[in-house]
């Protein structure tokens, strides 16, 4: 008896779902085949762990909604520290001390924060855009590297190029979305794919509110997709949710995986949701994606005073801003986003094979 | 001395209240909210107190209290609690030997643990239940191993209870044979997953 048909035969035996003839045929199988009755044993102890496990889970599941909700009508409150608690006597006792200290300890943080607020140009903003400023050294060598390989490159090597983001497509003719930030005062704009190759586009449309801009590639090099592998996630995205982007902090594609640690932004910002992932200049008009391959929003800041807090515009907002601008530009009318995912169900190496042609390193000459 | 009966009234009392708590019991193991909710009003308050007052934080008395509960459950759906002792008593008793458990395996308090309440014998229940804690562990850790569409297919069949026809249409599996074949391979690897931990630990 091969094994799938063994497995299918116990689950039937223990479900009570033979028929007599058979039954007693498999009854005696197990008794004469010690290795079907070992099997038929490991799989009833198997299920009953399994099933355990999923009723468990269950009733966890249920206790904490019942916190939450008794929390919420106020049935369960926090008791507050005993009026003759240790720490309180600790507190009375050496009140002044403690007084004295904090002011020290106060007056001294105040003086450092004044020290380094003079010393960093940056430090009086909490948020910190991550386009990426590309000095002239890196594109020299950079652009030498590719020389060998490219001939016809359409950037100039002696061009500034002064700042640099990521984009991905939103349509698989060359529509690109990325940072409205990332291409603020350009004046050219070059898109280019994981090979290295360069296109050249134009910004059809620029949000700085939502910070979202749409390019489109402008050059007879680049060959429209198939279809897109990932899809526009329409609705919220759950907490805790781990996600992964794709962008260009540096001269190559680099891969990050992280988590979505809240729903809304800096301050409560209620258009970005905040992710916890390594991010630097440069990643900013990345993708996020959540596990199946669905856009979830879109890199855009990560704040300046904690490590690895980035946020991104949701993608409820994306799409909107994508409906309306189907309305008003015909050049984008026919653009269609993608509605499910191909992602779905396949490993990440994979997932990020699928991805790499659909991000674009997006390059600004001011 | 005659105008009242306290004892008949007592008993009463004590009767009407074993039916209400055999009945919150098997709720309880029947997974219904309503019951975690009741046990939740009746003894939280003093759990929190308990574990407040004893060098514990909020936090730690929500977690105490939670696998307090996850004792009961187990207890309750075994069929074994015996109905001798009230409700309350065995979730304080439960509630103080896991905390005081807790405190040692921390090794940060050696004080004895503040008694307020009258308590029963845990010691066996605690220890039954550190072990379909860990056998809990295991399966989580070997389903969480396994990855995607496994995880989600093995649950859809096993835990669900979603027939094979089912099963192929959401997989995207072209006929049953396929989705079966499927199952089978995620199966096996799971059990491998889990029997590997399994035997490792016991």
């Amino acid at each position: 008896m091969d094994q799938i048909a063994l497995l299918d035969a116990t689950e039937r035996y223990l479900a009570n779902e033979m028929a007599e003839q058979e039954r007693l045929m498999f009854e005696e199988l197990r008794k004469t085949n010690p290795e079907v009755d070992q099997f038929v044993v490991e799989h009833l102890f198997f299920m009953g762990q399994l099933d355990r496990y999923a009723e468990l889970k269950l009733y966890r599941a249920n206790i904490y909604d019942v916190h939450h909700t008794l929390k919420e009508t106020g049935d369960i409150t926090e008791l507050k520290p005993r009026e003759t608690g240790s720490v309180i006597q600790f507190w009375n006792k050496y009140r002044r001390t403690i007084a004295v200290a904090a002011s020290i300890a106060g007056i001294t943080s105040l003086a450092l924060w004044v020290i380094f607020a003079g010393l960093s140009p940056r430090s009086s903003r909490d948020l910190e855009e991550l386009r990426r400023k590309v000095n002239r050294l890196e594109v020299r060598t950079n652009s030498q590297d590719v020389q060998i390989k490219d001939v016809k490159r359409k950037v100039d090597p002696n061009a500034t190029i002064s700042y640099g983001g990521t984009g991905f497509l939103i349509d698989p003719r060359g529509y690109l979305l990325t940072s409205a930030h990332v291409i603020q005062n350009a004046s050219q704009l070059f898109v280019q794919n994981t090979k290295g190759q360069d296109f050249k586009a134009t910004m059809i449309f620029t949000d700085k509110a939502k910070d979202l801009a749409v390019l489109k590639i402008d050059d007879e090099d680049f060959k429209p997709l198939g279809t897109l592998p990932y899809a526009f996630r329409r609705t919220s995205s759950d907490l805790a949710e781990p996600v992964f982007t794709l962008g260009f902090p540096k001269d190559e594609i680099v891969y990050g995986e992280g988590y979505l640690s809240a729903l809304t932004g800096l301050k409560g910002d209620t258009m970005s949701s905040q992710i916890t992932i390594s991010a630097n200049p440069g990643n900013s008009g990345g993708p996020v994606l959540n596990k199946n391959g669905e856009l979830i929003g879109i890199l855009n800041a990560r704040q300046t005073s904690a490590e690895g807090v980035v946020f991104a515009i949701k993608s409820k907002y994306i799409i909107s801003t994508l409906e309306e601008l189907r309305k008003s530009d015909s050049s984008f009318a026919k653009a269609r986003l993608q509605g499910s995912s191909g992602m779905r169900g396949l490993d990440r190496t994979k997932q990020v094979e699928k991805m790499s042609n659909c991000v674009f390193m997006v390059k600004v000459i001011d | 001395m005659g105008y009242n009966t306290p004892f008949s009234r007592i008993n009463l009392g004590q009767v009407s209240n074993y039916y209400k708590e055999a009945d919150l019991l098997r709720r309880l193991a029947n997974n219904e909210k309503a019951a975690i909710e009741t046990i939740y009003k009746d003894n939280y308050r003093l759990i929190q107190q308990l574990i407040v007052s004893n060098n514990g934080t909020e936090d730690d008395a929500r977690d105490i209290f939670q696998e307090a509960l996850i004792v009961l459950y187990q207890k309750a759906r075994s069929g074994t609690f015996e109905l001798n002792c009230q409700v309350k008593t065995y979730i304080y008793s439960i509630c103080r030997r896991l905390w005081l458990k807790r405190l040692q395996q921390n090794r940060k308090f050696e004080t004895p643990v503040d008694n307020f309440e009258e308590i029963v014998p845990v010691e066996e229940d605690v220890e039954a239940h550190a072990k379909t804690e860990k056998q809990y562990g295991i399966m989580r850790s070997a389903l969480g191993k396994i990855g995607e569409p496994c995880k989600s297919l093995l649950e859809a069949f096993y835990i669900h209870n979603k027939n094979m026809t089912e099963i192929s249409a959401f997989f995207g599996y072209t006929n049953s044979d396929n989705a079966k074949n499927q199952k089978y391979k995620c199966l096996m690897r799971l059990k491998k997953l889990f029997f590997a931990q399994y035997k490792n630990g016991n």
